[in-house]
């Protein structure tokens, strides 16, 4: 610190705290509402101090019949949106990770051409050609599978863009070393790229999984199985349900459980995920 | 772009290029141009026959008043989130940048709502403001304030602004923060030698040095408020009352998938997809050339 001032030291830490309360509030107002009883979350002004029935509101949510008229249990929502999540995950590093590598260690006709193609999908997000990709799923006989899900959303001009530049800055000689050793193409991929790349590849990882896990519209257009639907979709459908039998100890501790897993991959991969935040921006 | 040493022209990177590519075409390519096709074409109330109409959907779009008003409101609406999740940041950033015990600390608990999917947010704040049973409508009633966003637009807009301006302050505080620890030291040390005092220094040293961020933020933050908002508005409004929150990605999604207006609803994506484009352009433009003072 530059000059040595207590008092605007303790100022900043105040300041802090504000912030950090500011932002923290909805969720603790989410946790509260988690562990009441339904009957005493009808008497406004609704509690801000924690009560005693958060164990059992988070049985009824995860394993109970949920809400009624709901018949999807939680855990099965919370399972299609791991799958959805890791599929788009692994689906868009495994096919940026190749594509990348072809464009920098392969001179082949038409390579620049590809590049672009990959480049314009980058200005095409999904909101904005729903109705058309829709029908292309629906012909395809996709709509309510996990394929449906994920598919669609794993083609990516950034992650690709980003191994692109990861390849770029391995130095010429590890190929050239390899090729004397009688490496091939795809032994130099998984033996060298691959390693050499790893904790781009965690770093992405950590924000694909969140993209994944919070996708809201496409799920929502393209499962009309119950038993297809995502968890962040359901709390919308809880939301509705509510106007009738408004049981928000366990509408809250639902969306406690869906945006939890997000939530600790961030806090618990801090330094990856601020590392793949300022990678794929940029 | 390609290495100077590389492999020769194989079938092998056809292979390796091909997943993405198809991809791309099938589910990028392909309904991109079906919306530019259908923007083209008008199709009857019984989907019986359509009949090709050039570029009537975007006069039509350009002359219709709920349309201009979704655009004005779009940009009133992006611009609010932007700012407010921004200054937030900025604000929050410059004290955590003189922080020096837990900082960590005070970084962990400012960016986790990054993870909060925008639907989920927006289930928080009309948890909070739920007219009955809300914490906030119970305080607003002390001093005199009537809330029910049901019912009342403004409050309506000003509830779906602080949800996407929450969940976005995370990830503009990180950039800040990343930006300002960067600034060297001594460039602070020198304007203190001179007798500047932290708030002066604050905004006459650090805000001026972080401009290429907040202006990559902007950015950022504009397209956040144009698309990735769709689940707020559609879990707190649904576009209510009386449309005051439907801004153009809700109103492509309503005319389309609700209000079955397929030229339309496709007019609206074409428009969309040229607001993109040109955002895209700006952003890479930025990459290339950092602004600088």
């Amino acid at each position: 610190m530059i000059e040595n001032r207590p008092i605007l030291t303790v100022f900043t830490h105040i300041i802090m705290i504000l912030g950090v309360a500011l932002i923290a509030l909805p969720i603790w107002i989410t946790f509260v509402a988690a562990s009441h009883d339904e009957i005493r979350m009808l008497q406004a002004p609704i509690p801000m101090l924690p009560g005693s029935h958060f164990v059992e509101n988070f049985k009824q949510a995860l394993f109970g019949a949920g809400l009624s008229g709901d018949q999807t249990p939680v855990w099965r929502m919370l399972l299609n949106s791991l799958a959805m999540a890791l599929m788009i995950s692994f689906g868009k590093i495994s096919i940026s990770l190749i594509s990348a590598f072809a464009i920098v260690y392969f001179k082949f006709p038409f390579r620049m051409g590809f590049f672009w193609m990959i480049f314009i999908t980058l200005m095409l997000p999904v909101e904005v050609r729903i109705l058309p990709t829709f029908e292309v799923v629906a012909n395809l006989g996709m709509l309510n599978s996990y394929w449906g899900l994920s598919i669609p959303l794993i083609a990516s001009a950034t992650a690709t863009f980003m191994f692109r530049q990861v390849f770029l800055t391995i130095p010429d000689e590890m190929l050239e070393s390899a090729r004397i050793d009688g490496a091939g193409p795809m032994r130099f991929f998984w033996d060298i790229l691959l390693p050499l790349s790893r904790t781009n590849i965690a770093a992405l990882f950590v924000i694909l999984f969140i993209f994944g896990w919070n996708q809201y519209l496409w799920p929502l257009l393209i499962t009309t199985d119950t038993d297809m639907t995502t968890i962040v979709m359901s709390i919308k459908q809880m939301l509705e349900s509510a106007e009738q039998s408004p049981q928000w100890n366990i509408i809250m501790m639902t969306a406690l459980l869906a945006m939890l897993p997000p939530i600790l991959v961030v806090v618990g991969m801090q330094k990856l995920f601020v590392q793949g935040l300022t990678e794929t921006d940029k | 772009m390609l290495k100077r040493v590389h492999f020769p022209s194989s079938p092998l990177p056809y292979l390796l290029v091909a997943p993405q590519i198809i991809i791309t075409l099938v589910f990028f390519m392909w309904p991109a141009s079906q919306a530019l096709y259908q923007s083209l074409l008008v199709e009857d109330a019984f989907g019986l026959s359509t009949e090709f109409v050039w570029f009537e959907n975007f006069t039509y779009l350009a002359s219709d008043s709920h349309y201009l008003d979704a655009f004005w409101r779009t940009a009133i609406f992006s611009f609010l989130v932007a700012f407010m999740s921004m200054s937030v940041a900025l604000i929050l950033a410059g004290f955590a940048d003189r922080v020096i015990k837990g900082a960590t600390v005070y970084r962990t608990l400012l960016i986790w709502p990054y993870a909060v999917a925008p639907v989920l947010a927006g289930a928080l704040w009309v948890f909070m403001f739920n007219p009955t049973l809300g914490i906030f409508p119970y305080l607003l009633d002390m001093i005199g304030v009537n809330w029910n966003h049901y019912l009342n637009g403004t409050q309506a807009m000003g509830l779906v602004i602080a949800a996407a301006a929450w969940k976005q302050v995370a990830y503009n505080f990180l950039f800040y923060l990343a930006a300002m620890q960067s600034i060297p030291r001594g460039v602070i040390e020198a304007a203190a030698i001179d007798g500047a005092g932290p708030v002066k220094r604050f905004t006459t040293i650090i805000i001026p040095l972080v401009s290429p961020t907040t202006f990559f933020l902007l950015v950022i933050n504009l397209v956040y408020a144009f698309f990735e908002t769709f689940g707020i508005i559609h879990v707190v409004t649904q576009g209510g009352p009386a449309a005051s929150t439907t801004i153009l990605v809700y109103k492509v999604f309503n005319d389309g998938f609700v209000g079955l207006d397929l030229g339309g609803s496709a007019a609206q994506s074409v428009v969309l997809m040229v607001i993109v484009i040109v955002m895209t352009m700006v952003q890479f433009k930025y990459v290339e050339k950092k602004v600088e003072y």
